[in-house]
């Protein structure tokens, strides 16, 4: 399978991640030289075989539902680029 | 008097142990070679302040007759361990001026056993790579020369770009840049397809990537979370076991972390390897192979057997889809985890107009090529119509793959011995430039591993004709890791000391 200029301008927009023109035919010919590679999959007989879900067999670990931490507002938006009264600032979502 | 830097961090701490230097003493050596190599680029912030904090504290300890396993000990630490308040920036741009508020579990563990931290180390940005050139902090120039290359010439080029001296692997570049330079006494590392392996056969040192769940991932930049592992890179498979029991432990704060208790590895360093059973896979003797790395697959194999081990053929079929499986797991996970970076919680932000304006600018500006190729990649193998094509068919092959390690194991086989790379070290600027596969493919015998789960040690092995390091991998059981550093050493000491290079750079 291969991809086409518009498919990796959809795809960008899928990784929220800015393409210009200019850059998607060069973008293209990486993609389909990865999904190229990837072919070699196609025959390989996968009839009856379970998807790997977890790689090591572990029972998932399980705890009282109850708060653990918290009250740590002020660390949690330390790094953030831009706040206000406590809380992460965005251009505006809902018109 | 002896150059302090050149200690293994065994000898280094059984001197510290009998008082015979402080760590104050160790700590000033490392920070002062670390201040005279800094054009090779090993570290992208340096912590001196802290390292002598550390060290002082550690002196105290020792002089009291108390103190941890690691007491005193300088190393370094790969810049995905999120380190409280430094510079943890998984080396890409988008993480600008990010300082946790949290320690990651594996460094909140070596600094519990008394280890002083000297500073963050370079990587591939978010770990992908292999090569150590997607970091948005440039290329590491690894300690060993090309071949031919005189001291003048290389100090010319590390001033110039670095073009033409070799790479140190990737992603855990820096950390075995660092190591094998002797600019700390070991680092942590981290291993998605062979980003601790690969460098340290680059490199002329030991990695071991464990078993998936080893080692908690709390507090580590994630890349593929069904792939991602922390490890040591260290200059003698001791060194290694001795901070991978430091490393490793059950942690609540992370679910796939083993709650089983870390064997003291340090012990299995040194036991006998007699009456074991190695297998050799058939299916990593490639077509058009490097004859000198098969050389040194055989003659491994016979090290092993003249130390009492048996070598057994053995066959792991889905071997060659392990590769291009790999490359559409990864890519998945990694969109999914770096879906993160959006510009609001932190790190880089671009002025926008609208929220995902500010996503796709943010992003576009702080993910470098590589990265922003793979997340393109994850994003399609996941999108509506693709699924099962790509990724539920990837894991089924993940299956077989983990089916066909299980069946040799069940056959008795105690431990897989392969190459570690198809090749020695390449050059900066030398590959993946025209085809991203390119550099792909410098993980063929590595990521099987990880697909699979399981744990891989990498010892040096001796030299190329040209005179660069050359690594044998030795793949165990789930949870046996005794097992490597045992038939480990016994590659270690058949092969001869590795003598790392001269400090040209200085």
């Amino acid at each position: 399978m291969s991809v086409d200029l518009s498919t990796v301008r959809r795809i960008a927009h899928l990784a929220r991640i800015e393409v210009t023109d200019a850059e998607t035919p060069h973008l293209q010919g990486e993609i389909n030289a990865i999904l190229k590679f990837v072919e070699a999959l196609d025959a390989v007989d996968v009839d009856g075989v379970e998807p790997m879900t977890s790689v090591i067999p572990m029972r998932l670990p399980m705890r009282e539902d109850v708060v653990t931490d918290g009250g740590i507002a002020t660390l949690v938006l330390a790094n953030a680029p831009m706040t206000e009264d406590g809380f992460f600032v965005v251009p505006k979502v809902i018109e | 008097m002896t150059d302090l830097t050149s200690l293994t961090l065994a000898e280094a701490r059984d001197r510290l142990k009998s008082r015979a230097m402080s760590s104050l003493e160790i700590t000033k050596a490392h920070l002062e070679a670390i201040e005279r190599a800094k054009a090779l680029n090993a570290y992208v912030a340096m912590t001196a302040d802290k390292a002598l904090e550390m060290a002082q504290a550690s002196d105290a300890r020792l002089a009291k007759g108390e103190g941890g396993p690691l007491e005193g000990l300088p190393i370094g630490v790969k810049d995905l361990y999120a380190t409280r308040g430094v510079h943890t920036q998984a080396c890409s741009h988008i993480l600008d001026g990010f300082r946790p508020a949290y320690e990651s579990t594996v460094t909140a563990n070596l600094w519990r056993d008394g280890a002083v931290m000297l500073g963050k180390l370079n990587m591939d940005e978010f770990a992908m790579g292999s090569s150590n050139e997607t970091s948005y902090y440039g290329p590491v120039a690894s300690p060993w020369l090309p071949p031919n290359w005189g001291r003048d010439r290389a100090r010319a080029a590390l001033s110039a770009g670095k073009r033409g001296l070799l790479t140190p692997g990737g992603s855990s570049g820096g950390s075995a840049a660092a190591v094998a330079a002797r600019l700390c006494l070991a680092a942590t590392a981290s291993d998605t397809g062979g980003s601790i392996r690969q460098p340290a056969a680059f490199t002329g040192i030991v990695g071991i990537k464990p078993t998936y769940g080893r080692c908690s991932r709390y507090g580590m930049v994630a890349f593929a979370s069904s792939l991602d592992q922390a490890g040591p890179l260290a200059r003698t498979v001791r060194d290694a076991a001795i901070m991978l029991r430091s490393m490793a432990g059950p942690d609540a704060k992370d679910s796939t972390c083993s709650p089983a208790s870390v064997p003291d590895y340090e012990a299995a360093v040194g036991r006998s390897v007699k009456g074991m059973k190695i297998g050799v896979p058939k299916e990593y003797r490639l077509e058009g192979m490097n004859s000198e790395i098969e050389a040194l697959w055989t003659r491994g194999a016979e090290w092993l057997r003249a130390a009492g081990a048996s070598v057994v053929d053995v066959s792991l079929p889905h071997t060659p889809y392990a590769l291009p499986a790999y490359y559409i797991v990864a890519p998945a996970e990694a969109s999914s985890n770096l879906a993160r970076y959006d510009g609001v919680r932190y790190g880089l932000r671009q002025p926008a107009a609208d929220i995902v304006e500010l996503y796709e600018k943010t992003r576009a500006k702080g993910f470098g090529a590589e990265v922003r190729r793979r997340l393109m990649i994850g994003a399609y193998v996941l999108s509506a119509g693709y699924y099962d094509a790509y990724y539920v068919r990837a894991q089924k092959i993940r299956s077989l793959i983990k089916r066909d390690f299980e069946r040799a194991f069940a056959d008795g086989v105690d431990a897989i011995l392969t190459p570690a790379t198809p090749s020695a070290a390449f050059g900066i600027g030398e590959k993946g430039s025209e085809n991203p596969v390119e550099m792909y493919l410098n993980d063929v015998f590595t990521v099987t591993v990880n697909m699979a789960g399981l744990p891989a040690l990498v010892a040096p092995a001796g030299l190329s004709s040209d005179g660069l390091p050359l690594g044998l991998q030795l793949i165990g059981r789930p949870f046996d890791e005794e097992t490597l550093f045992a038939l480990g050493e016994t590659i270690e000491q058949s092969a001869g000391q590795t003598v790392l290079p001269e400090p040209w750079w200085e």
